[in-house]
Order: structure tokens, then C-alpha cells, then sequence
């Protein structure tokens, strides 16, 4: 091995070169995958014509532009969108609970979504006074962030270990759950199916605003955890660890919880329950690049947001003219690829 | 040039721990060993020191000015806490860890001097050779030594070592005492090392200091500490002190019948 005459640091910065290498690889991997998503559908055109029509919509026929700039597109972005807020949220969340297993699904957060939409379907009660478009929406996403909230005022109670706050979460999960149920068995046929729709998670919803606000908080969050990477990673090492390298860790958590909460109640409020990217996106980030903050929060945005762009392009190909909710496709995309990433890497230790 | 400690008070809800604790000047260069039995409140001392928690009264002054009032991210450039041995799992690389410590939160790219600096310390620790491997596939031991050499490579003011050697083989435990007892001379540090091996203390401390009951109960070269009924107390057995021929102080305890 040529490695081996080298000097530790300069195998560091060979180490770091390829961690570098491995995060534009993703991103690259991710322009691929939306290609793909944008070029499938139920009307059946060619790549070249799909081409044509997002460079220049006056060429094409006019159904063409349509379908192209005002469905596949729009669903194409915010299946990339989607799944890099929860890929972030879920890496975040990881780290600073110290936890494999938790996720803003995990904790409740899209519990409390699902609650504040079914609210707003079956009984017409919303936190937000306004109707139209968004009162959906609006509510799933008050009921997530007031659910983040309860979770942000019990870290701020004195005593309260990393353990306690995710079996509080885990509290909240059930809790949502049960009121859920109870709605869902006092509705009416049509609400029932409106709401259970709703949860499976569906990316038809997608429309430009949408995307626009996805997009402004994405440059709103990512910034700021970036701004902290370092803090993150050491944070990883354990709270008394990173304490002791000078990191205000009660801070970072709080600063953490509440960029994370953001990202997942305004995910679940537009797109329903879309479950398992945000689990498995960091843990596919961590085996390739390991917990540096600054290959894993990329990659684990990365490795989110090309589960969803399979999954959206699985959900247009599976039966010809029929788009699936994404929320049903998601984890039949993501375990494969999970577990052979696990195979693939056990063997390499192996070795 | 010191630490001091000054009517320290601090305890946990509604048992206090210590109160009103003082300490005579630690100086710089000078090698303490902080003795006593478990539960005592050596880690906690440890913790106030480094300012991860607070104490209901008292101060801690460096070289003259209050810890407390500095701001955290520079007291803990000055101050560093190696915290009792617990697992790492996070999913990070030796030479990354260390380099992490060294760096703080410069954001970029890490220096040369930065890269040597880690280099070298990982070197003089004997453990070069994991600088590639992951910390969560290292022994317990290993962690330790990777643990420690973040704290040398910090350059702290005061070095505050929570029982270092507790997971290390006996070549190591003296390798690493001789280190810690050379880099506190050469790097000019207040160093203090909390050690229950007290034979491994009084062979490399130039101080002890005895924590019992809420005080420092003894204060002295280890020899006049070892030989005093009260660590014997503290401790709940009795202490024989033997001097081998090579004139090296050999720590006997015995359990009182």
C-alpha cells in the first residue's frame, strides 16, 4: 500500500480529499436521480422531448410545457427538497440526542402534524383562522411546531437527561397517535379517506410556493448548521467531551432542536407523513463519510433527497398511469439500498 | 502564576458537597495529585474548575483573575477537563478527534502547524499507528491514550486529568504518568491528575492533595500525606509506608481486622 509511507497528517488530508470527492459524488448522484424522476410519467415522452421542454417551453407542444413545468417539475424539486429537510433534520436530531433511532417520526413532531391535519379535516377546527389553500397545511404545521415546543421547555427543566427527553418524545408519539385514532373513528367515510390520504404522504401536492418557502428555509437552516460544524462534531464525541473542548451544549441543543423542528413540521404539513428518510438518510451518510459534520450533513441531505427522487420516480413506473403516494414507496426504495450498504460494508472490513 | 481555590461551596439538590473549600496556591510546573475515596467529590471539583458546572459560592482565580468571568470558549482554551473514562461512539477518525481538539472552532482548513502539532503528539503517546483507524473500533485503553493526547495537544494553562491511567496496562500507566509529569514541566502547567492507584501518585506527584468531607483534609509532599493518620481514615483501611532498596516509597494497604 502506497498509504503507508505517508505521514498521518498527510493521510488525513488524503482522507478528507476522498470524503470531498464522496459528497460531490452524492450531489451528482442526486442530479442523476432527479433527471431520471423529471423524465418519467404517465404521459409517455421522450427524454429528448422532456429536454427540449424544460430549455425552451415555447418549442414544444403546449400539453408538454404544462406537464413538464407544472407537474414533473414541481414534484421532481420538492421530492429534493423534502428529502434533504429531512435528511438534515434527521442527522441533526441524531447527533444531538445521541440516539440512532431518532427522527422527528420518532419523537412525534410528525404525530402532531398528522393530528393538526386530521383536526382540520374532520372537525373544520384550525390554529390558524384563515381557510383556503393552506388551512391544512397551517395546521399540521402549528400543531408539529407547539409539539417541538413542549419538547423545548422540557430540555429547559432542570435534570432532564438526553434519555428522558426521548422517551417524552416517545410519549408524545403515542399520545397523537391515540387522539388521531379517535378522530379517524368519529369521522364521517369521506373525511376518514381524506385523512388517511393525507398521511401516506404525497408529493402531487407540490406547487411553486411551496417549493419557495421549502427552498427560503433550507437557506435559512443550513447556514446555520454549517456556521456550527465543528460544535457538532464534537458534540458527537458525548456532551461532558464536547462541554470540555469549550461547546456550550445545553445552547447548541436548544439552537438544534429548534432548526430541526422547523424543517420537519413544514415537511409533514406540505408533503403528509413521509417517513424513514430522515431514520435511514444519515445513517447511509454515516457509513460513507462517517460523523464529521461537514461530509455528514451534506451527504445525509443528499443521501434524503435521492430516496425521495427514486421513490417519486418508483411511484409514476410501477403500474402505467397510476402515481402511488410517495409515503407507501419510500422505505420499499430505501431498505434495499440500506441493507446493501451494510453488506457491502461489513465485507470491506472483512478484508 | 497559579490557581486558586477560594470558599468554594457547591453540592448536589440537597446534599452540599463542599463548603466553603480552600486550597493553597497550585502552581505552574508543579505535578498534584488529588487523592480520596469515591463519591468524595473529585469529579465534581474538577467540574467546577473547568467551569461545566457552578458553585453556590467562592471563586476560582486564574493567575489572577476570576474563572468564572471569563468567557466560556476562553477559559476552555485555558482550562482543559479530561473527563473520567466513558466510551466514544461516535463515528470519527483518531487523527480527526484530536485534530478536533487542537483546532477549536477555527472553521477552513487545518493548518500545517496544526497537522504537525497532532502528528507529533500522537507520536509521543506511542499511538501513531491508529491515527487512521476509527475511534469507536479502539480498546478502551486506546481511547484513553487518543482522549489524552486531545488534551496535550490543547497547550492548556491548567490540565485537569480524571483518573487518566484507569484503563490502561501497567507499561502504559507509567509511560503516560511519565509524559503527563514531563509535559507539566516543560509546557509550564498546573497540572492535576485525580489517581486511586496512590503508589503510581507518590511516584510521580510532587504534591497531594487529601479531598475528605467537604475539605482538603491534607495538603502536602506525598510522602508526609501517605504517612498522615488521616488518609488512612479517609480512606477506611490502614497504610503501611516500606522503602525498597532502591529508596522507592511502597504504598501497603491493609484492611483493619
Amino acid at each position: 500500500m502506497a498509504d503507508v509511507a505517508l505521514r498521518a497528517g498527510e493521510r488525513y488530508r488524503l482522507r478528507i480529499f476522498r470524503k470531498s470527492l464522496f459528497v460531490a459524488g452524492a450531489f451528482a448522484a442526486l442530479l442523476l436521480a432527479v433527471c431520471v424522476d423529471i423524465g418519467v410519467g404517465p404521459g409517455f415522452y421522450s427524454p429528448l422531448d422532456v429536454l427540449r421542454a424544460l430549455v425552451a417551453p415555447d418549442s414544444v407542444a403546449p400539453k408538454l410545457a404544462i406537464i413538464v413545468w407544472d407537474v414533473r417539475l414541481p414534484v421532481a424539486v420538492m421530492a429534493v427538497l423534502i428529502g434533504a429537510m429531512l435528511g438534515v433534520a434527521g442527522a441533526q436530531m441524531q447527533t444531538i440526542l445521541h440516539n440512532p433511532l431518532a427522527d422527528p417520526f420518532t419523537l412525534g413532531i410528525s404525530s402532531a402534524a398528522s393530528f393538526g391535519a386530521a383536526l382540520a379535516i374532520a372537525v373544520g377546527v384550525g390554529l390558524w383562522p384563515v381557510g383556503g389553500t393552506f388551512f391544512i397545511a397551517a395546521n399540521a404545521f402549528l400543531f408539529a411546531l407547539a409539539t417541538s415546543a413542549v419538547l423545548f421547555m422540557f430540555t429547559r427543566m432542570r435534570g432532564v437527561t438526553v434519555e428522558t427527553f426521548v422517551l417524552v418524545g416517545i410519549a408524545l408519539f403515542f399520545t397523537f397517535n391515540a387522539l388521531l385514532a379517535f378522530i379517524q373513528y368519529q369521522s364521517s367515510e369521506a373525511q376518514l379517506q381524506q385523512i388517511i390520504f393525507w398521511m401516506m404522504g404525497s408529493l402531487a401536492r407540490a406547487t411553486w410556493t411551496k417549493i419557495g418557502i421549502c427552498a427560503f428555509l433550507l437557506l435559512l437552516v443550513v447556514p446555520l448548521s454549517w456556521a456550527r460544524n465543528s460544535m457538532m462534531t464534537a458534540l458527537a464525541m458525548g456532551d461532558e467531551r464536547a462541554a470540555s473542548l469549550g461547546v456550550p451544549v445545553a445552547r447548541l441543543r436548544l439552537e438544534m432542536l429548534a432548526c430541526i423542528s422547523l424543517l420537519a413540521a413544514t415537511a409533514t404539513a406540505f408533503v403528509g407523513t413521509i417517513g424513514f428518510v430522515g431514520l435511514v438518510g444519515p445513517h447511509i451518510a454515516r457509513m460513507l463519510v462517517g460523523e464529521d459534520q461537514r461530509y455528514f450533513l451534506p451527504v445525509s441531505a443528499a443521501a434524503g433527497a435521492i430516496i425521495l427522487s427514486v421513490a417519486s420516480t418508483l411511484s409514476k413506473g410501477i403500474t402505467p398511469g397510476v402515481i402511488y403516494p410517495i409515503g407507501i414507496i419510500t422505505a420499499l426504495v430505501g431498505v434495499p439500498f440500506f441493507l446493501s450498504l451494510v453488506m457491502s460494508i461489513r465485507r470491506e472490513t472483512w478484508h | 502564576m497559579s490557581l486558586e481555590i477560594r470558599a468554594l461551596s457547591f453540592g448536589y439538590r440537597d446534599t452540599p458537597l463542599f463548603s466553603s473549600l480552600d486550597a493553597r496556591p497550585l502552581r505552574r510546573g508543579e505535578l498534584t495529585a488529588l487523592v480520596g475515596p469515591n463519591g468524595v467529590g473529585k469529579s465534581s471539583l474538577f467540574r467546577l474548575i473547568a467551569g461545566l458546572a457552578k458553585p453556590s459560592g467562592g471563586t476560582i482565580m486564574l493567575d489572577g483573575s476570576d474563572t468564572a468571568r471569563m468567557p466560556s470558549r476562553m477559559r476552555a482554551e485555558r482550562i482543559f477537563l479530561l473527563t473520567q473514562h466513558v466510551a466514544m461512539r461516535a463515528a470519527l477518525g483518531v487523527f480527526d478527534v484530536v485534530l478536533l481538539a487542537r483546532r477549536g472552532w477555527r472553521g477552513g482548513k487545518a493548518s500545517d502547524e496544526d497537522v504537525a502539532r497532532v502528528e507529533q503528539t500522537l507520536e509521543s503517546l506511542g499511538i501513531e499507528h491508529l491515527s487512521d483507524r476509527m475511534v469507536t473500533d479502539l480498546s478502551g485503553g486506546q481511547q484513553q491514550l487518543v482522549a489524552l493526547c486531545q488534551a496535550l495537544v490543547r497547550d492548556p494553562d491548567v490540565l485537569l486529568l480524571d483518573e487518566p491511567t484507569s484503563a490502561l496496562d501497567l507499561r502504559r500507566q507509567l509511560e503516560v504518568m511519565h509524559l503527563i509529569s514531563d509535559q507539566t514541566r516543560a509546557r509550564n502547567m498546573v497540572t492535576v491528575a485525580a489517581l486511586h492507584d496512590l503508589g503510581l501518585a507518590c511516584r510521580f506527584a510532587d504534591r497531594f492533595l487529601l479531598l475528605h468531607e467537604g475539605r482538603i483534609a491534607a495538603d502536602d509532599h506525598p510522602e508526609a500525606v501517605l504517612a498522615d493518620d488521616r488518609t488512612g481514615r479517609a480512606y477506611g483501611v490502614g497504610i503501611n509506608l516500606e522503602r525498597t532498596g532502591k529508596g522507592r516509597l511502597v504504598v501497603d494497604p491493609y484492611l483493619h481486622p
